[in-house]
């Protein structure tokens, strides 16, 4: 069996593992990290995408509202193509009454979250579409944060740090040594799921970052801590519809806020507990809570086109919590199990927001040093992440790219503009097992199709791909591709561009087969959209239907008992009883 | 580009399945890569815009000729042509609007100039030296064919005859539009000829020009103040219940639709303009339906090509021109099913769409020679169209007005005048 031996191993490759594994690794510590699938696939890779000021949080929770605007004003340097600073409005709706809006102000005065109130004029002028009955609006430095690209980005400056990063791998068991009172976690018992390989990692230190599996990970040390998944369900609408982020000012409740990012905009989010981080099903009361919820910010928004509908999985940690999930504190959780649990070795750090990640990193690190000994301080509050010379994001920026190159004729995502080059080097250079992953390096099949043209087209590529170019397997932290590009049509013209990039891994090239590819990604694109399946949506799933169904009969595919490490995941979910083949 | 209320048509964008109909019906990408199509630049590329970034994201859509076949091809309702007209206005705001299409924008008052002085302003327009300067200096194709200003314009010939004109209880307001008031007057006295013929007095009333010009080269504070002047002279009359009827194609549909549309102006006053408004041949069609319309026609035996413009289809009043022409007797009417004559209004007068406009009318000019050396003119409904369709192939293109008032025995289809 394969065997890896570090320092640091750090379960979980969303936002706060990935910044475990950067500071750590910029710090000087040896770092090893896992995630089960891909990189932020995740919570990190379903929230809401706001990059929040703390306004939300000034009066109910004034510790997170303080912490979010400290790292807001990071991140922007830190991550800054990964941020578009869209400003954000609490408006006061009709049905906002009380004396919120005065604790608000007070609230962001204590806090230190800079508010401004403006002119309803004001606001109007720049968000036509508001609800003319809002009675005041005050203005937060809100944004917008793409977390893959971000997530991405941090993980490529832990490698260039010297971390490694393992996707598809997965922990099944903790390595644990010592008796009672002296145990002591040495790693874990890890499984390469694309490859059904079983290695072993021994490390110093482990640090759980799993988020909302934070529990199911804890009891592979036995013991257990209270983290509480509390589901919550967003709502895409086709275009931006706004572009500042609008929030009602009110306390923190339901489908209260509206993040324009990329090119859609989300309502969100419900808040609900579940038994289960895994399968997360869409209710119907869900989406119709969204949607008279984002009427009173947004007067007709619930009669224009909604593209698709996800749900993601809070974290909340609460110690002795007994309460509704709304209530858990935001604050995140940083448990000490030496102290808690007396096992040496291991660490758990959940809860928190995307907006907090570093922070919550930085904290981590710290305690791990108090073990290991101290190294170099830390120093991710004053660097920056491969990509932030692009400067902060705007929204037309692939168009303009596409159209200053003269890539129109490139495009195989044309929804989203994903062009041939970026494709190709996401595949040669990212570990890639489903299209999905495609989807969250370069947002193919994200926009109003769904997938609809994309998909036999990405497919396409991907198998003429895998058999005409030789490979020689990437050596980890030397071919990195720069990530910090890959959404940039520019950056990723030609193969030119890619020349020296290293083709795909043999091993790699073996997982591919172009029917799973097809229909794992169908089958993904199709989940997120069941939910909301009226009117233009409707509309497009039949052109789309009759494409795959009609034309090319992809229920009738070969190789049907083939599966990939997500099959499962996309098929389960929100068709419990759904099946993509035709019953026998 | 900011979304100012649902009803705008930027909000359509939603309606689009991206199943590439109009991609592949447009006519100018089928001529040239310049332009990426109207899927690309339209509902696509429109939800990558938005007000105050860096950059406008693309210019490409420039290349859009506003020739409308998209909208007509699109089985969901985008209104694409009118997203890239915005998407033109926005690039406008930023980049501010060449002279030349400022001028070609403003056609109305370079009309009237020229009308002042009309053998003059033809020499001045019309010589090689100049069209040579125009072409280099402001960019003003060589090629295309210019019109050439009257000896009298239509209103100078309204009041002339004011004598002999027609008085009756029945009454029609005659919208005639820049063109038939400077250019082509004979296309106003044939209009007139036929109302008259009818029965009906024609009023003309005080007019301007209806802003398409204005609106296709991006000006739309300007075209806004154009139709607030139509909407405060026409609507007197629409709300009296008289018919507003025109000849040129492309001005009545603006005041019909483009006009509130793009410029957002859905007040009552527009809205009863809108509905007041018709198409000659539509409003003629209606008189058959009523069995109003005049019989008496004299045969004219010629084969005509005849192509219904973009501008015309857009209407969606189907091809009524078409109908009450081929009542004709004699009349060999061959209709046209080429897409754009390429001409689409002022594009053809701009010298990086000289070609594409030539190109783009190649399939209607194959279409008029295939018809044989027999044929004599063509006819088509829109001025600009025409004047294009002529260069295109080398052949007279009258109005179906004119046809229809020469079957009535009341034109010279030569002389372009009454007889
Ligand atoms: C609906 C919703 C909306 C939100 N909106 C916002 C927002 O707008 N702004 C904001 O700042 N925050 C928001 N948040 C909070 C934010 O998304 C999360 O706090 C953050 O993404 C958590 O990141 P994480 O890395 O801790 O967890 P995750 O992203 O969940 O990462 C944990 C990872 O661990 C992996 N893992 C689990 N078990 C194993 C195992 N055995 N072996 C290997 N890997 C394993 C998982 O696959 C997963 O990728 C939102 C949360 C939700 C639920």
């Amino acid at each position: 069996m394969k065997r890896i031996d570090t320092e640091i191993l750090v379960i979980g490759g969303g936002a706060t593992g990935t910044g475990v594994a950067w500071d750590a690794a910029l710090r000087g510590y040896r770092v090893v990290l896992v995630e089960r699938r891909d990189l932020t696939h995740g919570t990190t890779g379903r929230y809401h995408g706001l990059l929040h000021s703390g306004g939300r949080y000034v009066v109910k929770d004034p510790v997170s509202a303080t912490e979010c605007i400290h790292e807001n004003r990071i991140l922007r340097k830190t991550h800054t193509h990964c941020i578009e600073d869209t400003g954000g409005f609490f408006v006061v709706t009709p049905e906002d009454e009380g004396d919120y809006p005065d604790k608000f102000v007070a609230g962001c005065a204590a806090t230190g979250v800079p508010c401004n109130e403006i002119s309803l004029k004001e606001a109007m002028r720049r968000e036509p579409l508001l609800n003319p009955r809002i009675s005041r609006v005050f203005e937060v430095p809100d944004g917008s944060a793409d977390s893959f690209l971000a997530t991405h980005a941090t993980a490529q400056a832990a490698r260039m740090a010297g971390a490694q990063l393992l996707n598809y791998h997965q922990v099944t068991g903790l390595i644990i040594e010592g008796g009672d009172g002296e145990k002591r976690v040495v790693g874990a018992h890890v499984r390469d799921v694309a490859r059904g390989e079983d290695l072993e990692i021994r490390a110093q230190m482990t640090i759980s970052a799993t988020g909302a599996w934070a529990n199911v990970v804890a009891h592979m040390a036995g013991i257990s801590i209270s983290v509480i998944p509390g589901k919550g369900t967003m709502v895409a609408m086709n275009h931006r519809v706004l572009n500042t982020v609008v929030n009602r000012c009110k306390m923190p409740a339901d489908g209260d806020i509206i993040v324009p990012v990329h090119t859609v905009a989300v309502i969100g989010t419900t808040d609900e507990r579940v038994a289960d981080p895994e399968n997360l099903r869409i209710e119907p009361w869900e989406v119709q809570l969204m949607l008279e919820e984002g009427e009173k910010l947004v007067p007709g928004i619930s009669r224009a086109r909604v593209v698709r509908a996800w749900a993601g999985v809070r974290p909340l940690y609460q110690e002795d919590y007994a309460g509704s999930s709304r209530d858990a504190t935001r604050k995140f959780a940083l448990l000490d199990h030496k102290e808690r649990h007396n096992i040496d070795g291991f660490i758990t750090i959940t809860g928190g927001k995307w907006t907090t990640f570093r922070l919550m990193a930085e904290k981590t690190v710290d305690m791990a040093t108090s073990y290991l000994g101290e190294r170099k301080p830390c120093i991710t509050a004053t660097s920056s992440v491969p990509g932030v010379d692009q400067g902060p994001y705007w929204l037309g920026h692939r168009l303009h790219e596409i159209e200053e190159k003269k890539l129109q004729g490139q495009l195989v995502c044309e929804c989203e503009l994903v062009t041939r080059s970026m494709l190709e080097n996401a595949v040669r250079q990212n570990p890639t097992i489903t299209l999905d992953d495609l989807r969250r390096d370069v947002r193919l099949g994200m926009g109003p199709c769904q997938g609809g043209w994309c998909t036999y087209r990405a497919v396409g590529i991907v198998h003429e791909m895998t058999v005409s170019e030789t490979g020689h397997p990437a050596e980890s932290g030397t071919a990195e591709w720069d990530v910090a590009y890959m959404q940039s049509p520019a950056r990723n013209v030609s193969s030119s561009a890619s020349a020296g990039a290293p083709a795909i891994p043999d091993d790699e090239r073996a997982l591919f087969n172009p029917n799973l590819l097809l229909r794992d990604f169908l089958q993904e694109r199709w989940k997120g959209v069941t939910p909301i399946l009226w009117g233009q949506q409707l509309k497009q799933e039949r052109l789309d239907e009759l494409i795959y169904l009609s034309v090319m009969n992809v229920d009738h595919l070969p190789d049907r008992d083939l599966s990939s490490p997500v099959t499962e995941f996309y098929r389960y979910d929100t068709t419990p009883n759904g099946n993509l083949e035709a019953p026998e | 580009m900011h979304t100012e209320s649902w009803q705008s048509v930027g909000p359509t964008l939603d309606e689009c399945i991206k199943c590439n109909i109009c991609a592949s019906y447009c006519p100018v990408a089928a001529v040239t890569d310049l332009f990426p199509g109207p899927k690309f630049v339209g509902p696509q590329a429109q939800r990558f815009r938005e007000n105050g970034q860096p950059h406008s994201p693309d210019h490409s859509v420039d290349y859009c000729s506003g020739c409308r076949v998209c909208n007509e091809v699109c089985p969901t309702g985008v209104r694409i042509t009118e997203i890239n007209t915005r998407a033109r206005a926005e690039l406008a705001e930023e980049h501010g609007i060449p002279l030349r299409n400022r001028m070609l924008g403003r056609n109305d008052v370079l009309a009237k100039l020229g009308s002042i002085v009309p053998g003059l302003a033809n020499f001045g327009l019309h010589n090689g030296l100049s069209r040579t300067l125009a072409d280099s200096v402001m960019g003003i194709s060589k090629g295309a064919k210019l019109p050439r200003w009257a000896n009298d314009t239509f209103a100078k010939w309204m009041k002339k005859t004011a004598e002999q004109r027609l008085k009756s209880d029945k009454k029609v307001v005659y919208y005639h539009g820049c063109s038939t008031m400077y250019y082509e007057p004979f296309i106003g006295k044939a209009t007139v000829a036929v109302f008259e013929h009818h029965g009906y007095e024609v009023i003309v009333p005080e007019q301007g020009c209806c802003g398409l010009p204005l609106l296709n080269n991006a000006e739309f504070p300007e075209a806004r103040k154009y139709h607030q002047r139509n909407l405060d002279w026409l609507t007197p009359y629409a709300r009296q219940g008289y018919p507003i009827v025109g000849t040129s194609s492309s001005c009545t549909l603006t005041l019909k639709e483009e006009a509130p549309e793009m410029l957002d102006m859905h007040g009552p006053e527009a809205h009863e303009l809108t509905m007041a408004v018709w198409d000659i041949f539509e409003w003629l069609r209606e008189l058959q339906e009523s069995g109003q319309l005049q019989t008496d026609f004299r045969p004219l035996p010629m084969v005509l090509p005849y192509h219904s413009p973009c501008q015309y289809r857009a209407h969606r009043i189907g091809s009524p021109s078409l109908e009450i022409m081929s009542l004709i007797p004699e009349l060999d009417i061959r209709e046209s099913h080429a897409r754009c004559c390429g001409g689409a209004g002022t594009y053809v007068y701009k010298k990086e769409k000289y070609q594409i406009a030539m190109d783009v009318g190649a399939e209607l000019f194959d279409f008029v020679k295939e018809q044989g050396a027999e044929v004599t003119m063509t006819s088509c409904n829109s001025e600009t169209c025409r004047w294009h369709i002529e260069t295109g192939t080398d052949l007279p293109c009258r109005h179906p007005i004119e046809i229809l008032a020469a079957a009535y025995g009341l034109y010279d289809l030569d002389t372009r005048d009454l007889v």
